[in-house]
């Protein structure tokens, strides 16, 4: 069964939703500790929510220097599929796995909403059981989730096809060319600011036309990066 | 001590300085037009501060105090105690002026 680990960070809130999502997705879920400098052999990785360290300094930059980063720095430059979301995207951004950052909401105030994703790249490992094209309504819940970076960068996220997944109907952050996540180079490494971990089972979804909070999209995701794992053995 | 002092980058939207602003007009203060908020870091040294010391933390404030894609760092520069005094003094000239 693959393994897919799942970092604590002191201040982390979603990693026991993660790994709950993993487990639902027919994955072993491994709970990973910032401080250790071992990945327990797990074949994929998970950067959950929360707050770590308070979003002291910067949202996600002393989690960045965490003892387990450099080796999961590492191992995601040799292909390790990595998921961050929300806090773990800043983490992501922070440690340079992926380019840009995320400040905070251009209109000031939390949000916290059901939201609604296009993906737009359909080719990366934890978005391989998509289509281009999707859409998809997962919670969304920050304070600083504006995706900025340089026009020379956002050229080339939109050139090379890496903006993974773009708002619809509302910008909820001020996020340049509406970008709720993005890839690395290799594909491996995917961060978004939406939370797919909390949209894994019926009862505790987003709400959806058939009913209440049945919404699971976030549940493929998880299955994607499974497939991803399965079909590179 | 070592005075490191962080801006977010002026073309960005600083959030924190607008609601500031917004306060500012609320309460009348219309002489101001725009607030931006910045970080200011205090770093202490046991004994002197040597030149590698102080090279050391300019290259600490552009890898870690400040992060160059979303913020500038303005300055880092050395604070004596001489420095502090005048501060001092300038604070109680200004209070006895």
């Amino acid at each position: 069964m693959a393994r897919i680990g799942v970092v604590t960070f002191p201040g982390s809130l979603d990693d026991r939703d993660a790994r709950r999502a993993v487990r639902i997705a027919g994955a072993e879920p491994v709970a990973l500790w910032h401080a250790d400098h071992d990945l327990l052999g797990v074949d994929a990785v998970v950067l959950p929510g929360g707050f770590s360290y308070g979003d002291y300094l910067r949202c996600g930059a002393i989690a960045a220097q965490a003892p387990i980063m450099h080796e999961i720095v590492d191992a995601a430059g040799h292909g390790l599929p990595v998921l961050g979301i929300c806090n773990g995207f800043q983490v992501l951004v922070e440690s340079h796995l992926l380019p840009g950052g995320l400040i905070r909401n251009d209109h000031g105030s939390f949000v916290c909403r059901d939201q609604r994703l296009r993906v737009e790249n359909a080719s990366t490992a934890w978005t391989s059981d998509f289509a281009a094209g999707d859409e998809i309504v997962v919670p969304l819940k920050n304070g600083e989730g504006g995706y900025i970076a340089s026009e020379e960068t956002l050229r080339e996220l939109e050139g090379e096809g890496r903006v993974v997944f773009r708002y619809v109907g509302v910008n909820p952050n001020g996020s340049m060319h509406d970008i709720a996540g993005i890839t690395n180079a290799g594909g491996n490494v995917v961060g978004l600011m939406p939370h797919p971990e909390h949209a894994v089972e019926p009862g505790f979804g987003p709400d959806t036309p058939e009913a209440m909070r049945s919404g699971v999209d976030g549940l493929r995701l998880f299955q994607s990066a499974l497939d991803s794992l399965l079909a590179r053995a | 001590m070592i005075v490191v002092e962080v801006m977010p980058k002026p073309e960005l939207l600083d959030p924190a300085g607008k609601a500031t602003l917004g306060a500012l007009g609320r309460l009348g203060h219309t002489a101001f037009s725009a607030v931006r908020i910045g970080k200011r870091f205090e770093l202490s040294v046991d004994g002197p501060v040597t030149d590698g010391v102080l090279a050391e933390a300019r290259s600490l404030a552009e890898d870690l105090l400040a992060n160059t894609v979303i913020e500038d760092v303005v300055s880092v520069h050395l604070l004596t105690s001489e420095d502090l005094l005048d501060e001092i003094d300038e604070t109680a000239a200004g209070e006895t002026r």
